[in-house]
């Protein structure tokens, strides 16, 4: 693989996996906000 | 149980459904498909730009507009539409909320009963010492009911009915006690068979490749995956692709976003509900989706051949023989997880899409869980037993471009105006920040009023006209003729230019050639004997030609009676037509029995 393959594919998958888990986490500190 | 006691149990579970209902095939086989024909690793810039400008701003919209439409107790879009409009005509726009769910689960659930299929014959082991050839003939085969790979008569249609009740059974076990749970199963198991296969694509390398192949190797699709092409950012082509692709994957204008947040409390947060479960749709898609298929397939086929071959039926035709390179248990243990990924991407999409349908019998016409959901089963069986039947004849493909395409954007690009314009963007932020769990940023409401309505225009405009090929350059300069893909290209079937009636008593050639005939076929041949073209003649149908007599396109070469290929099109046309008439006077009627209930 090439170099700005490499770092194009670990950029984009690190980027929308850190975000995906920062909304999650949000998500899992306030489970309450449902109708429980 | 009725709609007003119905809700969801957690949040987690309300956004792992919701984020099920965004995930489905496309996650794992429209998405790469999409990143490789469009500029590689550069995609996923305007990717994440529509994303941005688009996907977002319709998450909130339908989020929004749901749970507004539940505070007054209306859990499907026509009645919602019609309180935030204040016009008649909006709860018939509103019908598009119902009607594609119905529509597109009637196909989708055939989708579905393929990986339940292969599910089952993973298991028992089918594919096993089957070659290439083989793996996808068998999927032709299974679509055109001509053998049972069980031995059971008609198995496609069996599998098809029994995916069907599948869903009718958990939608009868209600919101928490169904569609929920089955989320909070579904989800983290996709998740995980996800991430075996990903693992096993991101480091396959060249363990597979077979003698004399010197492009296979995983790495190369990978390469070809993310090799950033920057001069296609210049390509409107490409932006196009990435809003078609964030549209169809986070499955906005379609109604069920609308009723799954209807039943969500006046008081609780939408707005980073929404976040969590589309970037958990982007997740499944950037990072497993990109790295099971493509780089698979390289790593054993080479990349010229998934150049040429790369489409959503790689899925059956292809994987099932790559998985078999891994030895017979190994071999198994992935056809369960690739084909069980993509069941639970299915079924978690299909459910959503009988909600609608449940929320309005219930809301309007008094229905049990139970037998609205029953009803949702019975209405999609009579739609979806064409797709099934006449698979080969295209009938799948019309449901999926109508109901599927085209009311996707209809649908969206009306909800936005309504939202912004009518209801107007002031109420609709304030609507979008009640009770929010996140700073929203305040760009959006510009985005929102301006910029989402005008994307989706032009999406709409573009896919109405789009010229032959998409040659625009052409088409400014020379004669406009339309794309057989756009909307009016369509509605004149310009890709077929012969046996234009739907039944007739004469068969006219579709390409020049030379006539041969083998095994009781009528076939049109090129110079170098290459098939053009192959009628079956039955019964009574009796050529008119020759072995070996040279036809012109037009000419007749056969006499009987025809049901020429158009008719299947017109079939499926009047078949949504007539979903879209029955839901509309359904609606009609409601509107009558709560005027009579008030007055």
């Amino acid at each position: 693989m090439s170099q700005s393959a490499i770092i194009m594919m670990i950029s984009t998958q690190v980027f929308v996996t850190a975000v995906t888990a920062y909304f999650f986490w949000k998500v899992l500190k306030k489970p309450a906000s449902g109708n429980e | 149980m009725s709609s007003q006691t119905q809700s969801w149990g957690t949040r987690v579970g309300l956004i792992l459904a919701m984020a099920g209902n965004a995930v489905g095939l496309g996650n794992f086989l429209r998405f790469p498909v999409q990143a490789v024909n469009n500029g590689g690793g550069t995609f996923i810039i305007p990717y994440l730009v529509c994303f941005f400008i688009m996907g977002i701003p319709l998450l909130w919209i339908e989020w929004a507009t749901g749970r507004f439409g539940g505070k007054n107790g209306h859990h499907c879009t026509p009645f919602i539409m019609d309180e935030m409009g204040r016009k008649r005509f909006w709860k018939y726009i509103g019908v598009f909320g119902i009607f594609t769910n119905i529509a597109v689960a009637a196909y989708y659930c055939y989708i579905e009963s393929w990986t339940l299929s292969y599910v089952i014959h993973s298991l028992g082991q089918t594919f096993t010492g089957m070659d290439r050839l083989e793996i996808a003939a068998f999927f032709s085969q299974y679509t055109s009911l001509s053998e049972s790979t069980f031995g059971l008569p008609l198995e496609p249609v069996l599998l098809y009915i029994l995916c069907l009740v599948i869903n009718i059974y958990i939608l009868s076990k209600g919101l928490e006690g169904g569609v929920e749970k089955v989320a909070k199963i579904g989800m983290p198991l996709l998740i995980l068979f996800g991430i075996f296969l990903a693992i096993k694509g991101l480091t396959l390398g060249d363990s597979g490749s077979p003698e004399g192949c010197t492009d296979c190797n995983a790495f190369s699709g990978l390469n070809f995956l993310w090799e950033p092409n920057f001069t296609s950012l210049w390509d409107p082509k490409v932006w196009l692709a990435a809003a078609g692709q964030i549209f169809f994957t986070l499955s906005v204008g379609m109604g069920t976003i609308h009723c799954y947040a209807a039943y969500v409390r006046s008081k609780d947060d939408i707005a980073l509900n929404a976040m969590a479960a589309g970037w958990m749709n982007g997740f499944v898609e950037v990072v497993l989706g990109a790295s099971i298929v493509i780089p698979i397939a390289v790593g054993y086929l080479g990349l010229d051949w998934v150049k040429e071959n790369a489409s959503f039926s790689m899925a059956f035709q292809t994987m099932p023989y790559l998985f078999g390179k891994w030895g017979s248990a190994l071999a198994t243990a992935a056809g369960f997880m690739w084909f069980g990924l993509l069941f639970f991407a299915g079924i978690t999409s299909s459910l959503a899409m009988g909600t609608p349908w449940m929320g309005f019998m219930q809301d309007e016409y008094g229905y049990s869980t139970k037998k609205a959901a029953w009803t949702f089963g019975l209405v999609t069986l009579i739609m979806g037993l064409p797709t099934v039947i006449f698979f080969q004849q295209g009938v799948f493909d019309q449901y999926d471009y109508w109901a599927g395409t085209v009311g996707l954007v209809i649908f969206a690009l009306a909800e936005t105006i309504l939202f912004s314009w009518i209801f107007d963007i002031h109420n609709g932020w304030q609507e979008i920040k009640e009770g929010a769990d996140i700073r929203l940023p305040k760009i959006y409401k510009p985005i929102i009023r301006y910029v989402t309505p005008s994307i989706l225009a032009i999406i709409f405009v573009l896919s109405l006209v789009s010229p032959k090929d998409n040659d625009w350059k052409k088409a400014f300069n020379e004669k406009w003729e339309f794309d057989a893909g756009s909307i009016l290209g369509q509605i004149g079937n310009v890709d077929i230019a012969y046996n234009r009636s739907p039944v007739a008593s004469e068969l006219q050639a579709d390409n020049n050639g030379t006539v041969s005939f083998q095994e009781g076929k009528l076939l049109i041949q090129d110079e170098n004997g290459t098939s053009l073209s192959t009628y079956e003649l039955s019964g009574s149908q009796t050529a008119m030609v020759n072995e070996g007599d040279s036809v012109k396109a037009g000419q007749s070469i056969a006499s009987g009676r025809f049901i020429n290929p158009i008719f299947y099109r017109y079939l499926a046309r009047f078949m949504l037509l007539g979903l879209f008439v029955y839901l509309g006077i359904l609606v009609r009627k409601a509107h009558y029995n709560k005027k009579g209930d008030t007055a």
